[in-house]
């Protein structure tokens, strides 16, 4: 689903990200995990398309992501910091608008039944100002249920969310894989990001230090190296 | 190599462009002396159109590839570009003043050139306000698209505003029969202004790519 | 309806309704308007003949100081929450993003444009009703030539450091055309002439919309990768 080699993404002389290569294959999960400012929104936007790589090659679901973005577009879908939310628009009314954008059926009964499915349908009428950081994330992720992606980039999903928030949401992430979806979940949060990981990877001063099966890692194991090789950059060698 | 033979050439042009317009070119009969502004005047808004021409080539050149030598090409031409229409512009103010009895008049050439002026501050200004390198090019690529497109439109409004509220009592700076020497000398000048445009050029993208290598 | 218009009459919809129910811009835009009058007023003193004879050029001047606020703020609305975002990855052609971006700033304009000549005619007891139909068609073109520049350049500015002076350094001179046209042509209008006496400079505010058009709708994508 991605094939990543050598990216590199230099802005003046310094290196937001260094020589990273990645391999995610169809359906797999992909934990990003790395403390803030080492290159994980940088590399999620990338992929994403948003941002072109210095250098490097990188093919998103079958496609050149520099060369043919339009490709990558139709079979990937993102949340951001940012929910891309309205403020002044209904909830109801968010979906529609990112339906007809995204070329999605839009058809009121298909809106309201992902709205339920997000567990927003009593706010369906609502305008997001009113939201919550919560639900404006849970009303991006109806958005993504109306979609087709095949891949769904998700950038520090977890922050903000309590304890029920976190898991509603590994669930639902779960539940998006299972379905046959690839994912990456961005985080700096090593409890909430394991969860739906297949495989984990950590990116520390712009580079990936460690690329693993999660399966491999015992937990106790992932957040020894974590803590080595991330939480002290400079000190991971 | 090349850059200095064309640097040497481009003196050499001007020098023979300063002798023709002061030495061989007769003193025009009804303006006298002051006509021989004209060989400045001309060349520096021939030469400033071309400027604008090549931004516009750079500018799609970049959108279309995305190659960072486009942009350096849409830059290298607009400094120069602005460079020549203030020089039009000023050469037009001080050859108004004698033949006019004053610094400036909205006349149509003189107002069309100084609008592009505007347009192309803008654009230098709107360069200034991005630093990286990508997301300035295409910035300015589109403004410069959208400048060169609106050089004619810019040049018809003007003139058909000056020719609404003042019918063409005013000569432009051009006398309308020239004689041969006259226009000679223009030639000479023009190439010369040229050949320094293109010296310009080359140095200010060699010193645009060293940037780009070096700071970024 | 096809994809792409519907994409288009989405964000058109889209901004309709937030600015409905937020009023942020539009409440604000008639009240400048009317400023706008007082200083007029102030500025020419209380001569009718000077008011009459500076008319079409104070409405212009109404018009593009109240569209350089109106088309500076169309993209800003975009900037919360990352939609930019979003809408740089909608698939498809952009341009469609573009041309309901425009369609809002036209209608956004009209507005203003009205509430500017309902001021008009009480504060300065001009009756502009003989000439209503000659000056929709100025209207309508010289908006249209105005809004496609703002459009485009309000995008191109939207996420830059010194927008909001960047902005007008940018469209005032290359609206100038529109701005000539637009007031030689009302002047005609105003002075009760037929319209064809104007149709030159008709013509030229059309081809001028149609060469901002065409850039607009070419180089918008470009513009939208932000």
């Amino acid at each position: 689903m991605v094939q990543a080699e050598h990216l590199r993404k230099t802005y003046g002389r310094t290196a937001v990200l260094d020589d990273v290569s990645l391999d995610l294959g169809a359906g797999e999960g992909l934990t990003l995990l790395g403390p803030n400012g080492t290159g994980k929104t940088t590399l999620l936007r990338i992929v994403a398309t948003l941002l072109r790589p210095t250098s490097g090659l990188l093919r998103v679901a079958g496609a050149d992501a520099v060369k043919e973005p339009e490709a990558v577009r139709g079979a990937i879908d993102m949340v951001g910091h940012g929910s891309w939310v309205y403020e002044d628009l209904t909830a109801l009314e968010n979906l529609r608008f990112w339906a007809v954008m995204g070329g999605h059926d839009a058809g009121e009964a298909r809106l309201r039944a992902a709205l339920e499915e997000v567990e927003l349908d009593a706010s369906a009428d609502q305008r997001a100002r009113t939201f919550s950081a919560g639900m404006k994330r849970r009303l991006a992720l109806a958005r993504v249920l109306l979609g087709r992606a095949r891949l769904l980039l998700l950038d520090e999903p977890f922050t903000g969310l309590d304890r029920a928030g976190r898991k509603w949401l590994g669930e639902f992430l779960l539940s998006f894989k299972a379905r046959g979806g690839a994912l990456v979940v961005a985080t700096h949060s090593f409890d909430a990001g394991v969860g739906v990981a297949d495989r984990v990877a950590i990116l520390a001063g712009g580079r990936i230090v460690l690329d693993r099966p999660a399966a491999d890692l015992g937990l106790e194991d992932l957040r020894r190296v974590y803590d080595e090789l991330a939480m002290g950059p400079g000190t991971a060698s | 190599m090349a850059a200095r033979a064309l640097g040497w050439l481009t003196v050499l042009a001007l020098i023979a462009g300063l002798g023709a317009a002061f030495g061989w070119a007769p003193r025009e009969a009804v303006q006298g002396n002051v006509q021989r502004i004209m060989y400045l005047h001309v060349p520096a808004v021939l030469t400033a159109y071309l400027a604008f021409a090549l931004v516009f080539v750079g500018s799609v050149g970049y959108l279309l590839t995305r190659r960072a030598g486009w942009d350096r090409l849409a830059l290298a031409a607009a400094e120069p570009g602005v460079l020549f229409t203030g020089i039009t512009i000023a050469s037009g103010s001080i050859w108004g003043k004698p033949t006019w009895g004053t610094w400036w008049t909205w006349d149509a050439r003189l107002t069309s050139t100084a609008v592009l002026f505007l347009v192309y501050v803008g654009y230098l200004l709107l360069r200034g306000m991005v630093d990286e390198p990508d997301r300035r090019a295409r910035a300015a690529a589109v403004v410069g698209i959208l400048g060169a497109a609106n050089i004619p439109i810019v040049h018809f409004s003007v003139k058909w505003w000056r020719a609404l509220h003042q019918p063409s009592t005013i000569l432009g700076p051009e006398p309308s029969p020239i004689a041969a020497p006259i226009a000679a000398a223009l030639l000479i000048n023009w190439i010369a202004f040229t050949l320094l445009f293109a010296y310009l050029l080359a140095k200010r993208m060699e010193i645009a790519q060293l940037e780009d290598t070096h700071a970024g | 309806m096809s994809v792409y218009v519907r994409r288009a009459w989405m964000v058109v919809w889209k901004d309709v309704l937030a600015e409905r129910r937020s009023k942020e811009s539009l409440n604000a835009l008639v009240f400048f308007s009317l400023l706008l009058l007082f200083v007029f007023q102030f500025a020419l003193g209380p001569e009718r003949a000077r008011v009459e004879a500076a008319l079409p050029g104070l409405l212009w001047l109404g018009f593009i100081l109240s569209g350089l606020l109106a088309f500076g703020r169309a993209f800003l609305i975009e900037r919360e929450n990352d939609c930019w975002e979003g809408l740089v990855l909608t698939p498809g052609d952009k341009s469609a993003i573009y041309l309901g971006k425009l369609a809002g700033n036209v209608l956004v304009m009209i507005v203003v444009e009205v509430v500017l000549l309902v001021l008009f005619a009480v504060f300065f007891a001009i009756d502009f009703t003989p000439f209503l139909l000659g000056l929709a068609a100025v209207l309508a073109l010289g908006t249209l030539g105005l809004a496609s520049v703002g459009t485009l350049f309000g995008a191109v500015t939207a996420q830059m450091r010194a927008r909001e002076l960047l902005f007008p350094v940018l469209l005032l001179p290359a609206v100038v055309p529109v701005l000539l046209a637009s007031v030689s042509a009302t002047q005609t209008v105003l002075a009760g002439e037929p319209l064809a006496e104007a149709a030159a400079w008709l013509k030229l505010l059309a081809a001028a919309d149609l060469v901002y058009l065409v850039v607009g709708v070419l180089t918008f994508e470009f513009v939208l990768e932000g």
